[in-house]
């Protein structure tokens, strides 16, 4: 849970959060050092105050600021009308976001934890998905849903999937996973920009981490970020797993092994351009997800790989190293060994590096 | 509340547009029987008057979300009949370009913001549209359609209550044709009125006799009246009943000739036609000209939807269709 809030609470405004904001450090530029929930809950306030078409609706992100805290303060400054609690009714919440979206307005909806999307299936694939195509273009849904994903918590197996799959398997939505505080705020000002249905998952391990974000950041959805290049191999990565690659790659570099580590950002949709152009360039692919291994996105990477003329460059097998195929584990030893750890990465790319 | 049967301009109106939509629901089933049109489709039949009514008590610029069976929602919110016709007939001057079909035809112009194939998924659509209209003072409200089956599906429930605590303004109107595809809302409920459910949210509910356009018109109008006034929803139940079967694979194992002959004997547009005789609105020449009318819109809708080139099978403008553009 962070404990500190955004500082673009203006006095004058209305009573803010309980906790007192801390001072931000800025550098030349602008960008200021912000946890990943605060940029969150920044971009949030900034696209709630320029634009009166969004609203955020959910459970608890009111005087509760959310079950993570991200929308802490959000309630005061913005009010009841547009930061919307909700019952639980997570049918009627991403429903009502389908039909306020259809009417022009913006919503940007919360799920509590992204296991919950299972209740509201049948309003983000039935409808969310399909209402522009299925109504010949004659209509849009411009409404996001951001949601928590993700193990690491201790909240076992109905609150800690990874489900990005299935909604990358349906025309129609777009899905993204930013993996740093500054995608955060680039990716949810795209996705809330965006005239279709966009999912964002948020990880919640990485809510406490810190990073610089650029003031009014923006990223078009569809852009992969390499966020570091070696000869070696490539590792494509998504969510909290970039992070542990990275982690990973300034291990493998003091024993020699050079990685580049690439984020698609957004996996639908895909910038495959840069991902094969990437993997092409090292000749071995690692690639890197918290969700079990069964049918997860990064099969759908390696299919990308192996039917491209990227397939001439390997000089190894594709690796996948994902989470296992069983429901999150409680123990804190058992949810560990459920997903890679770096120590795990480290492994894997090392093989990958010297088998060739 | 205005007889509708008395005014002669607005009854001409009810009944035309019972009429179209009967005679569109009858030229559907002829052409499918006749293998000229493909997939499948839900007639509403036997329903007219709880559409007409329904719509006739709202503002043109109004809202309504509709069902599977919407075919005669769409007429009375005013839809293009050759817009319709060509949708259903695979054509790209369809309302859906061919991508739809039955049970996605919308006209958003006409604040129709679509049909739906899931039971009960247009419900939670409804209320946001009206939060959309509460959240920008629009003074507009929404009309939700659905089915006796949808009243038992968790989206109606969660819907209703989440309409209730915003006081919103939308007005469900639930059209109880006493089967979800086979199953007697006998035995899907234990309670008598589907109305009665509305009191578990805190809001009026009304049965209505669905087949009396009037009874229809005058619960609809009190309730959207409710609505604009910003004292949230009501759940007006119109008990009616589908002559045809659920869809084409229908051979009407689960009820009776004598059922549906009883009904056909509660015909809505006969009733209202009588009530317009008695009432001394329109002549029987000019009952028969609105019969006509609708009769003739029915066929030139065919005539000019068919003469159109089919949608393109093309994969490229397929994948273009998915997502709406993001502006530069």
């Amino acid at each position: 849970m962070t404990t500190t809030t955004a500082s673009t609470q203006n006095p004058t405004d209305g009573p803010g959060p309980a906790e007192t904001p801390a001072p931000i450090a800025r550098d030349a530029a602008g960008s200021r050092e912000l946890t990943y929930a605060e940029s969150v809950r920044e971009t949030l306030a900034n696209l709630l105050e320029a634009d009166e078409r969004v609203f955020l609706m959910g459970e608890d992100i009111g005087v509760y600021g959310g079950a993570f805290g991200v929308t802490t303060g959000l309630l005061e400054r913005f009010g009841r009308e547009r930061v919307r609690d909700t019952p639980i009714s997570e049918i009627a919440i991403v429903g009502a976001g389908v039909g306020a979206a259809l009417c022009g307005m913006r919503p940007v909806v919360e799920l509590q934890f992204s296991d919950f999307v299972t209740c509201a299936m049948d309003q983000i694939v039935n409808q969310a998905a399909k209402i522009h195509f299925m109504l010949g273009g004659a209509a849009n849904v411009p409404m996001v849903i951001r949601a928590p994903a993700g193990s690491g918590t201790g909240a076992a197996a109905q609150h800690s999937q990874s489900l990005e799959a299935w909604f990358a398997h349906v025309p129609g939505l777009k899905v993204v996973m930013p993996a740093t505080p500054a995608d955060a705020a680039g990716l949810l000002r795209a996705a809330v920009d965006d005239p279709n249905p966009v999912i964002v998952l948020e990880h919640k391990l990485l809510y406490k981490q810190k990073g610089e974000v650029p003031p009014d950041h923006f990223v078009p959805l569809g852009k992969a970020d390499v966020r570091r290049r070696g000869r070696d191999l490539t590792i494509v990565a998504t969510s909290v797993m970039v992070g542990k690659s990275l982690a990973a790659a300034e291990e493998l570099a003091a024993e020699g092994i050079e990685v580049t580590v690439v984020d698609p950002r957004t996996i639908k949709p895909l910038d495959e351009a840069t991902i094969l152009g990437e993997v092409a360039a090292t000749g071995k692919a690692l690639l890197v997800q918290e969700a079990p291994r069964n049918a997860g996105f990064v099969a759908e990477i390696a299919a990308r790989i192996a039917e491209s003329e990227t397939f001439h460059s390997l000089q190894a097998p594709i690796v996948r190293l994902c989470g296992l195929d069983a429901p999150m584990a409680y123990a804190p030893e058992l949810e560990k060994a459920s997903v890679p750890q770096v120590p795990d990465i480290v492994a894997a790319a090392r093989r990958l590096a010297k088998g060739a | 509340m205005r007889n509708l049967a008395k005014d002669p301009d607005v009854a001409r109106q009810a009944l035309e547009t019972m009429w179209t939509a009967r005679r569109f629901e009858e030229a559907v089933d002829q052409l499918f029987a006749r293998g000229l049109m493909h997939g499948t489709m839900h007639l509403s039949i036997g329903q007219e008057a709880s559409a007409t009514g329904t719509c006739l008590a709202l503002q043109p610029d109004d809202l309504i979300t509709s069902t599977h069976r919407g075919h005669s929602h769409c007429v009375a919110k005013g839809a293009d009949l050759t817009r319709m016709m060509a949708e259903l007939l695979a054509k790209d001057s369809g309302y859906c370009r061919g991508r739809g079909g039955s049970m996605h035809i919308a006209d958003v112009a006409t604040g129709n913001l679509g049909a739906n194939g899931i039971v009960g998924g247009g419900i939670p659509i409804a209320v946001g549209a009206a939060l959309a209209q509460k959240l920008t003072g629009s003074g507009r409200v929404v009309i939700s359609f659905f089915g006796d089956g949808a009243a038992n599906e968790g989206a109606f429930h969660e819907a209703a209550n989440l309409a209730a605590v915003w006081q919103l303004p939308v007005v469900f109107v639930c059209e109880n044709n006493h089967y979800g595809m086979s199953m007697a809302a006998d035995e899907a409920f234990a309670i008598e009125n589907i109305s009665a459910r509305a009191a578990a949210y805190g809001f009026p509910g009304v049965t209505v006799d669905g087949n009396d356009v009037q009874e229809v018109y005058d619960m609809v109008s009190a309730a959207v009246e409710r609505a604009r006034d910003g004292r949230g929803p009501t759940l007006v139940e119109n008990v009616t009943y589908r002559w045809k079967g659920h869809s084409k694979s229908d051979k009407n194992l689960y009820r009776t000739r004598e059922e549906i002959e009883a009904w056909q004997e509660r015909d809505p547009i006969v009733r209202f036609e009588e009530a317009v005789r008695a009432a001394g609105a329109l002549t029987d020449a000019e009952i028969q000209a609105a019969r006509q009318a609708a009769t003739e819109a029915v066929r030139n809708a065919i005539r000019t939807a068919n003469a159109a080139p089919p949608a393109p099978a093309d994969q490229n403008l397929l994948l273009d269709a998915v997502y709406a553009e993001v502006p530069a």
